[in-house]
């Protein structure tokens, strides 16, 4: 039996906390309980990577052995990893150890003096991944309550899960989420910007090139009449939701439009209450859609 | 290991070649010529700078008369190279040329190996397995087949025409299969042709019609070649000639069939117009199709889907050429030489999907636009989108599908000037703003920088740089309803955007998608690529692996409209060379039955992929016909009882080569 293994990461701990929730809501609901790996730490991000590489990938096939060793024994093991950037890190450590031989013995050398190591038996997944193609949209739909009809979805991938490991999806054109919000009952819209970056971490070291990125993304979003955007990553949500002030102000703007994870568009469609699924976190809040959109009695709210 | 010796004394002459530095660089020639010296039946032993040179072959021929030589081996380049040079020169000294053998210690060694004393004793090695080898040599004679004088052409489009006509008007007989109901080929679809501007059509039907007309040639449309047998002169080609519902004989072209049809406008795409317009399930291509004969779409004409129509095509025939019941027609040819000439297909620009091919619908392929711009294509040569719209600004993206890591590498040659024609034709019908996107300008070819200088002085931009994508977001008003191109300007050095309402995917040239398909059928071979391989490079492009067998076109590669034609006009002269020759001389290495020792259980019959064996009933004994015998050795080692042997590849002369190739290593102690 596939067994899933959850890999939080920093961000879901603090600024996606919603993420989180809802996550691990949904996938309750789904009779998919994620387990938490005991002890685990930082992936190393894009920014440890960049400072001493070697170490970095130690830093992230940690994470990997910790897995392989608390689930001994299962042969179809999954590590879910919700942030962008951590399933990227992970799968990138993978494909080098598997690939490298020398850095492979330095990094097993590594592990083995803290008592673990690497077999290669763990698989890096991403949450929409399992949840599209391993738990199914048939079940999904079973599962829906109160479908979102009516309500018009920007699905916004981010650049990391879909490039440079093209694993579940297209690189340029992805579609799982989009297939996801038809089995929820909602509009996915048809964008050409769905994997452009979102700034990054541009937005905190060179502001005026990050919120510009931003901007580009959310001015075509309502430009196409999306009531929401969803996204999959922690800095992508964080990036074009709490920054919609400023980028009002420096681009003489009036954008409003709420950006959930896709994990909270799935609690809603389940009837999940706000609470579990971070809801009643958001900087720019959902409630206002139902009187958006007619036949608002069949929206969500 | 064999005692049988030869009766008379053997006396060898050896040779090692320099090669210039291709040899004498990674193999010491001194030493191997003086280690064979040594070798027992060794009568001369030389090495020389060039043995393929006249002085060299003279050495050969003094060294037989002089020293009385009975057997050569030249250590040197490759027997396809070379061996018929020094069998020739053998000759001319005066002994049978199979007494000579040859060993390649160039491809083999010096090419392939950096340690020169290593390279040295391998060489040495391979020298002495051949003398071991060339005690066993027999004397054999050549056999001569006549070339059949009638020619298959495969594949209609301006290469395959040229051919044809080339031959034909030599008095050469031609049957020329087409597998699309008319010839033509990519030619007939285009518009204007670079860099004179003459129109296409204009240069093209009248051979087309040339083609029809022409007593000599035999032209099968609609139709495909199945089945090759035989070999060079002598080949047996099976022709499919699929259904077309139509009596060719009776047809005369006047088209009340196709009023009559039941679908009163047309309901399907039109294939000749790249899907631009539509056309009824019974059609002819396009006006000046050759044969003048509709065809019917079994795919789309309801009789022949569902058995239910009025039939009205049927009455409307007052020659009676509809015929729907008509079956597939196999037709087997005799042929001497085959010319392929089966083109291209343009790379389908889906595959890139960040340039919109399918998704927007003002993206519109190179092909697409020809039918656009021509007075006989789907809007009467008007420029008009598919949105109805007429474009005020339109870009042109080069080298999509070509020079691209992820699709082709190669560079596909034509596209520069296509891209540049396009961009004059797109200018002189709609006077809009038009804008070229390349990587580099490759305009090499006769007049063609000068008709692209022409063309940037008529106002077209070229921009440098690789057009990231192809969108409909819009950042400004201006953009608002465009089509938006972003891409790195690098000669400036900065991004860009360019809004415009057409976008033209200059899309590369590969091979057709069943190229390996047809390389089977004629025994050809591919490069990597998919292109068919020719035999050589530089010197023989148009020949192929297979004897007899020549390829033209952009089957081997990319090629503009002149570099086809001269090709078919090469492929049609080696086919003529070969039949006005009228035999040619096949390598007797070919395998013979020792009678009394075949127990006639016909084991080898079934194997023998040239069917070049037979059963004597009365004398029940196996019979091994030698003009179709390839020298395979299939049989010779399926031999239960060991009674097929095969000239050059006799027991002797192979066990005594490996027992050469295996003896004692030769000590080389020479100090570098």
């Amino acid at each position: 039996m596939t067994q899933y293994i959850y890999y939080p990461g920093c961000s879901v701990k603090s600024t996606g906390k919603v993420y989180e929730e809802s996550l691990l809501s949904v996938f309750k609901y789904l009779d998919t309980p994620l387990k938490e790996i005991d002890d685990w730490n930082c992936c190393g991000a894009t920014a440890y990577f960049s400072i001493d590489e070697s170490e970095a990938f130690g830093l992230a096939a940690r994470n990997l052995a910790l897995a392989e060793k608390q689930f001994n024994g299962s042969k179809n093991l999954h590590i879910v990893a919700p942030c962008s950037a951590c399933y990227l890190v992970l799968k990138k450590t993978q494909d080098y150890l598997n690939r490298d031989q020398e850095l492979r013995r330095k990094i097993e050398l590594g592990l083995n003096e803290v008592g673990l190591s690497y077999e290669s038996i763990v698989q890096v997944r991403h949450p929409l991944d399992v949840v599209v193609n391993d738990i199914g949209l048939d079940k999904i739909k079973e599962k829906v309550t109160r479908p979102l009809r009516g309500l018009k979805v920007a699905c916004y991938y981010g650049c990391q899960i879909v490039r440079p490991y093209r694993d579940f999806d297209h690189e340029r054109n992805p579609m799982t989420m989009d297939n996801l919000v038809e089995a929820l009952g909602g509009e996915p819209i048809d964008w050409p910007l769905k994997t452009r970056c979102c700034g990054g971490s541009l937005t905190g070291t060179i502001e005026e090139v990050g919120l510009r990125l931003s901007y580009i993304i959310l001015r075509e979003v309502r430009r196409r009449g999306a009531d929401l955007v969803i996204t999959t990553c922690p800095l992508c949500q964080f990036n074009l939701e709490c920054y919609q002030e400023r980028i009002n102000k420096d681009f003489n703007e009036s954008l409003e439009i709420p950006i959930i994870y896709f994990t909270q568009l799935m609690g809603l469609a389940f009837g999940i209450s706000d609470k579990e699924i971070g809801i009643h976190r958001l900087f720019i809040p959902i409630t206002k859609l139902a009187k958006l959109r007619k036949g608002g009695e069949n929206v969500y709210v | 290991m064999f005692e049988t010796k030869p009766n008379n004394e053997i006396r060898i002459g050896f040779y090692v070649c320099h090669c210039g530095h291709n040899i004498a660089d990674t193999v010491d020639v001194k030493e191997v010529a003086k280690y064979v010296a040594t070798l027992p039946g060794v009568i001369v032993s030389r090495e020389y700078k060039y043995m393929c040179s006249d002085p060299g072959q003279e050495l050969i021929q003094n060294d037989i008369k002089e020293h009385n030589l009975n057997r050569i081996v030249v250590a040197s380049c490759s027997p396809l190279l070379h061996e018929h040079t020094f069998r020739n020169a053998t000759e001319k000294g005066g002994l049978n040329p199979f007494y000579f053998h040859m060993v390649n210690i160039r491809e083999n060694v010096s090419w392939v190996h950096e340690d020169k004393k290593e390279a040295t004793i391998k060489a040495m090695d391979l020298a002495r397995a051949a003398i071991k080898r060339v005690f066993f040599h027999k004397k054999l004679e050549t056999k001569k087949v006549d070339i059949h004088p009638d020619v298959l052409i495969v594949g209609g489009g301006i290469a395959g025409i040229h051919a044809a006509l080339t031959l034909a008007n030599a008095g050469k007989k031609v049957y020329l299969v087409e597998r699309e109901p008319t010839i033509g080929g990519h030619m007939a679809k285009f518009d204007k042709t670079f860099p004179t501007l003459d129109c296409a059509a204009c240069i093209l039907t009248p051979k087309m019609s040339a083609v029809k007309n022409h007593p000599n040639i035999t032209l099968w449309t609609y139709s495909e070649v199945t089945k090759v047998e035989g070999f060079v002169g002598n080949y047996k080609a099976t022709i499919e000639r699929k259904p077309r519902y139509i009596n060719e004989d009776l047809c005369v072209g006047c088209m009340a069939c196709i009023d009559e049809c039941v679908y009163k406008e047309g309901k399907y795409p039109d294939e000749f117009n790249m899907g631009l317009s539509k056309r009824k399930p019974i059609y002819i291509p396009f006006p000046q199709a050759t044969p003048q004969v509709v065809v019917i779409d079994p795919e789309t004409c309801i009789y022949l889907k569902t058995g239910k129509c009025k039939k009205t095509c049927v009455e409307a025939c007052d020659r009676n050429a509809v015929v729907l019941d008509q079956k597939p027609e196999i037709k087997e040819i005799n042929i001497g030489t085959i010319i392929i000439a089966t083109g291209y297909q343009f790379f389908d620009p889906s595959r890139i999907t960040y340039y919109g091919y399918g998704k927007y619908q003002n993206v519109y392929t190179g092909l697409e636009i020809e039918r656009l711009v021509n007075a006989s294509g789907p809007t009467g040569g008007e420029v008009i989108m598919r949105d109805g719209r007429k474009p005020k600004s339109i870009g042109i993206i080069h080298c999509v599908g070509s020079r691209d890591v992820n699709t082709h590498l190669w560079c596909s040659r034509l596209c520069c000037m296509y891209a540049v024609k396009l961009a004059h034709l797109l200018k002189e019908h709609t006077g809009a703003e038009v804008y070229n996107f390349y990587i580099d300008m490759r305009t090499a070819g006769k007049g063609y920088e000068e008709f692209y200088d022409k063309v940037l002085k008529e106002g077209v931009h070229f921009i440098r740089g690789r057009v990231a994508e192809v969108t409909d977001w819009a950042s400004t008003k201006d953009e608002e309803g465009k089509l938006i191109m972003r891409v790195e300007d690098t000669l400036i050095g900065v991004v860009r955007r360019v809004p415009v309402d057409m976008v033209v995917l200059i899309c590369g040239v590969e091979p057709k998608d069943d190229a390996q398909d047809v390389r089977r059928i004629f025994n050809i071979s591919c490069s990597t690529e998919g292109f068919f391989m020719e035999r050589h490079p530089k010197l023989a492009p148009v020949d192929t692996f297979t004897d007899g067998i020549f390829i033209a076109g952009a089957c081997q590669g990319p090629k503009d409209i002149p570099d086809s034609v001269a090709q078919a006009g090469a492929a049609a002269a080696q086919c003529m060379a070969l039949i006005d020759c009228g035999s040619v001389e096949l390598e007797p290495n070919t395998a013979y039955i020792v009678e009394e020792e075949c127990s006639g259980c016909k084991s080898c019959i079934q194997l023998c992929p040239y069917t070049a064996i037979s059963f004597n009933d009365e004398k029940k004994k196996a019979y091994i016909n030698e003009a179709l015998c390839k020298g395979c050795g299939t049989c010779v080692a399926s031999c239960p009882s060991g009674s097929i042997r095969q000239n050059l590849f006799e027991n002797e002369e192979i066990f005594s080569e490996i027992e050469g190739l295996l003896s004692p290593a030769f000590e080389y102690t020479k100090e570098n």
